[in-house]
């Protein structure tokens, strides 16, 4: 232990501890801007700068650590005068047009001038950088109002292993761009949006769906059909001020009722649906390689509802619901995409369904339609353009809102988030189970598939308490599983003995992990579940700020009290699943599914 | 490395000569991160400039994201995006060159060559930089072209120096 004074104050921390930790243990404030708890500290803003007694500098709390007897001064007037001109000169180089920001009010920049009380702006001056560039379908880079912090560089490098952002020239001309003759769309971005999330201030943001929106719910002739995916409930209450984890289903879709949506659907339900397709394929795949091993007859293969194919199935099968994961591997681990499953995310699987078996039900023509997917997602905006996400001429959904332009159109409307009634999603695409709740967790997926899939083969319950899966939950990088399989059903009986192996993972540096097993034929698994942004879509690159692990743990827990609460916990006990099937898909992977619910997939290039 | 920079010197070399020699530098030193400025400056000596293709060849090369590249290359003055002159006229703007007059060395360049710091002539014979400190300072003012260095040069000296270069003959 390490002992020192901050303020006159006396303190014992852990050795290796930074001033700016030691303080805050200590309910001491030290004002900050670039530094993210756990993720950043670089102490490129050298607004934490402290007084240290012997060193003729100040010193960067945030990357300073503590020594022994060191005397620290926190609010000394050469310390309160530095920073306040360390925060004028960066707003020299700053536009100040808080009022129509799309961060006004959320902005860290704004919070810091507040907390230090900046009255002036001294210096006028040439600004540095003055573009932007709006060439992704997802992101937008106001380089104008970057700040050079670099948390965006560390997210994007460090934590996602990508690079596709870093410094670019030096001094006052320094950008944060993937390459100066390089724009965002062109590069090998998989547009997780993870950026956007830590950006202090507008200079990262998703590239607004909003107006298209408003224009639609105003057009006498559109039935506009809204959707919402499993992590946005449990995350939209914090930019009305809820706590982290608070669940608001039923003001939420209150809510989209009310902003004129003529009906409101639920991601959910096609999460549901995502099981039985995927569960199947991963079946279809496990029994197709074991037949081309020749370990189980064509009698066999049949009785599982199955036929004999040339084609030998590719193991580990790879889940497919996060675009964000889907451009990576396209880019990074092109000769993977076989392990993808075919399924299309479940927000694209109901956009196609809403314009078919729906379109049918209330006779309106598909190009009538407007569908908005609600999601925590900025790679989702990318998705939808993709050319394969098109059934009769017609794109599957027409627009996509993160959570945090959710929460924008709220306002927009003038509705009170907060005192509205507990709504009820619409039928037929709107009743989901438990199982699919838990899609927007890591290792949720996997839950959900497994829940089915051992009683498919089984006919009994996953034999776990609660059906939950615990050792591939939670925030660890790769977590594992394996699962025996005993007493199956009759036509299973070859199945008995064998261990399912499973995997899964969120954020790209786990994915990469494993993709480097796959290529070197080394994965021992049969599915591996992959999410693009650390925690999954729970903290997807379109939720609201902050996202920090504290905050992933709560909105998690939520999912999974919505899962818990719910009395169908499985996705093939879904009554609406059974009746799509029969009235209208027929069966699992059957035509229908190929045409509507199934996609492929796109090599392509790292550079 | 000697033998790679031998196989340069005689005749231009095609593109994809360029490129093949690029690959043998890069195999040289490993493919290492830290070894990217080494890279970069061979890089140069082969290509006489860093666009955007080589640097994306490089990156590929070394399984390193373009944007890190790109980064190092903006980063130094010394490398540069753009093709340069037959002649790289550097003035020094380290603090004894200044104080003795590269400031006006500079004006004096600019005015003769009819570019800014960074351009090249339209003859594509000379382009024009600053640097910082040569480390000659006894010998300040002073300016280099291509890498020769010329002392205690005053701004009426400048169209003495550049007229040799003119005529061809060093």
């Amino acid at each position: 232990m390490i002992n020192l004074t901050i303020n006159n104050k006396k303190i014992c921390v852990k050795e290796e501890t930074t001033i700016l930790e030691a303080a805050k243990q200590n309910n001491i404030l030290i004002p900050s801007l670039c530094y993210l708890e756990g993720v950043h500290k670089l102490g490129s803003c050298r607004v934490c700068v402290v007084e240290v007694e012997g060193a003729k500098n100040l010193q960067a709390s945030c990357i300073t650590p503590v020594s022994e007897g060191m005397v620290i001064r926190t609010n000394s007037d050469r310390v309160r005068r530095a920073r306040k001109v360390l925060y004028e000169l960066m707003l020299s180089d700053h536009p100040r047009d808080c009022l129509q920001c799309s961060r006004n009010q959320s902005c860290e920049l704004q919070k810091l001038g507040e907390l230090i009380q900046i009255e002036e702006s001294r210096f006028e001056g040439e600004k540095s950088k003055d573009f932007t560039d709006a060439t992704s379908p997802s992101i937008i880079r106001d380089n104008s109002k970057c700040i050079l912090c670099r948390r965006c560089v560390t997210v994007c490098n460090e934590v996602q292993g990508v690079g596709i952002l870093n410094s670019q020239f030096r001094g006052f001309a320094t950008e944060i761009s993937p390459s100066p003759e390089l724009p965002l769309g062109s590069a090998s971005c998989t547009y997780c949006g993870q950026c956007t999330t830590v950006c202090p201030v507008g200079a990262l943001k998703e590239k607004d769906s909003t107006k298209t929106i408003w224009q639609a719910l105003l057009d006498p002739d559109k039935t506009v059909i809204v959707q919402t995916a499993p992590a946005i409930r449990v995350a939209l209450g914090e930019e009305f001020g809820c706590q982290p984890g608070t669940i608001v289903t039923g003001k939420m879709v209150s809510a989209l009722k009310e902003m004129g949506f003529d009906y409101v659907f639920d991601t959910n339900f096609t999460a549901d649906l995502t099981i039985m397709e995927e569960g199947t394929e991963l079946l279809g795949r496990i029994v197709g390689s074991l037949h081309a091993g020749k370990v189980i007859s064509n009698e066999q293969l049949e009785k599982t509802g199955f036929k004999p194919s040339d084609n030998v199935p590719v193991l580990p099968m790879i889940t497919s619901c996060s675009p964000g994961w889907i451009k990576y591997i396209e880019h990074y681990y092109p000769e993977g995409i076989s392990h993808l499953s075919t399924c299309k995310s479940p927000h694209m699987m109901l956009g196609a369904l809403c314009k078919s078996y729906f379109a049918e039900r209330i006779n309106v023509a598909p190009k009538d339609m407007f569908v908005v997917s609600v999601m925590p997602c900025t790679a989702k905006k990318f998705e939808i353009t993709r050319p394969e996400m098109v059934n009769n001429g017609v794109p599957n959904v027409d627009a996509v809102i993160t959570t945090r332009e959710l929460a924008k159109m709220i306002k927009d409307a003038g509705i009170h988030f907060m005192a509205l009634p507990e709504g009820k999603t619409d039928h037929p695409l709107g009743l989901s189970s438990g199982a699919a709740d838990i899609f927007g967790a890591t290792g949720g997926v996997m839950e959900a598939a497994l829940r089915t899939v051992y009683e498919i083969i089984t006919g009994r319950e996953l034999p776990f308490d609660k059906l939950h899966v615990l050792p591939i939950q939670g925030l660890e990088r790769i977590k594992t599983a394996e699962l025996t399989i005993l007493e199956a059903k009759k036509e299973w009986a070859f199945l008995n003995g064998v261990t399912l192996k499973v995997a899964t993972t969120s954020g790209f540096r786990g994915a990469s992990i494993l993709m480097d097993d796959i290529r070197k034929g080394e994965s021992p698994y049969h599915f591996i579940e992959v999410m693009g942004c650390p925690g999954g879509c729970i903290s997807g690159g379109g939720q609201p700020r902050p996202t920090n692990d504290e905050v992933r743990k709560k909105r998690i827990q939520a999912i999974y009290a919505e899962d818990e609460g719910k009395r169908l916990r499985k996705s093939h006990e879904n009554p609406d699943i059974k009746s799509i099937y029969d009235e209208y898909l027929g069966k699992p992977l059957g035509h229908k599914s190929h045409e509507l619910l199934h996609t492929t997939y796109t090599k392509r290039s790292k550079f | 490395m000697s033998q790679v920079i031998q196989k340069c010197g005689c005749r231009e070399l095609s593109e994809v000569e360029k490129y093949a020699l690029l690959e043998d530098v890069i195999e040289e030193y490993e493919g290492k991160e830290s070894n990217l400025i080494q890279i970069l400056h061979m890089s140069q000596a082969i290509f006489g400039f860093l666009p955007h293709e080589v640097q994306n060849f490089i990156a590929e090369k070394m399984d390193l994201p373009i944007s890190k590249v790109s980064g190092v290359v903006t980063f130094y003055s010394f490398f540069s995006t753009k093709p340069k002159g037959e002649y790289t006229v550097r003035v020094c703007l380290g603090t004894a060159c200044y104080v003795r007059g590269g400031k006006k060395i500079l004006e004096k360049l600019k005015e003769h060559l009819g570019i800014d710091v960074g351009e090249t002539t339209k003859d594509s014979k000379f382009t024009l930089e600053v640097m910082r400190c040569l480390g000659a300072c006894g010998l300040a003012p002073v300016i280099s072209i291509n890498g020769k260095v010329y002392k205690r040069v005053n701004a009426n000296k400048v169209h003495h120096i550049l007229d040799k270069y003119n005529k061809g003959g060093v």
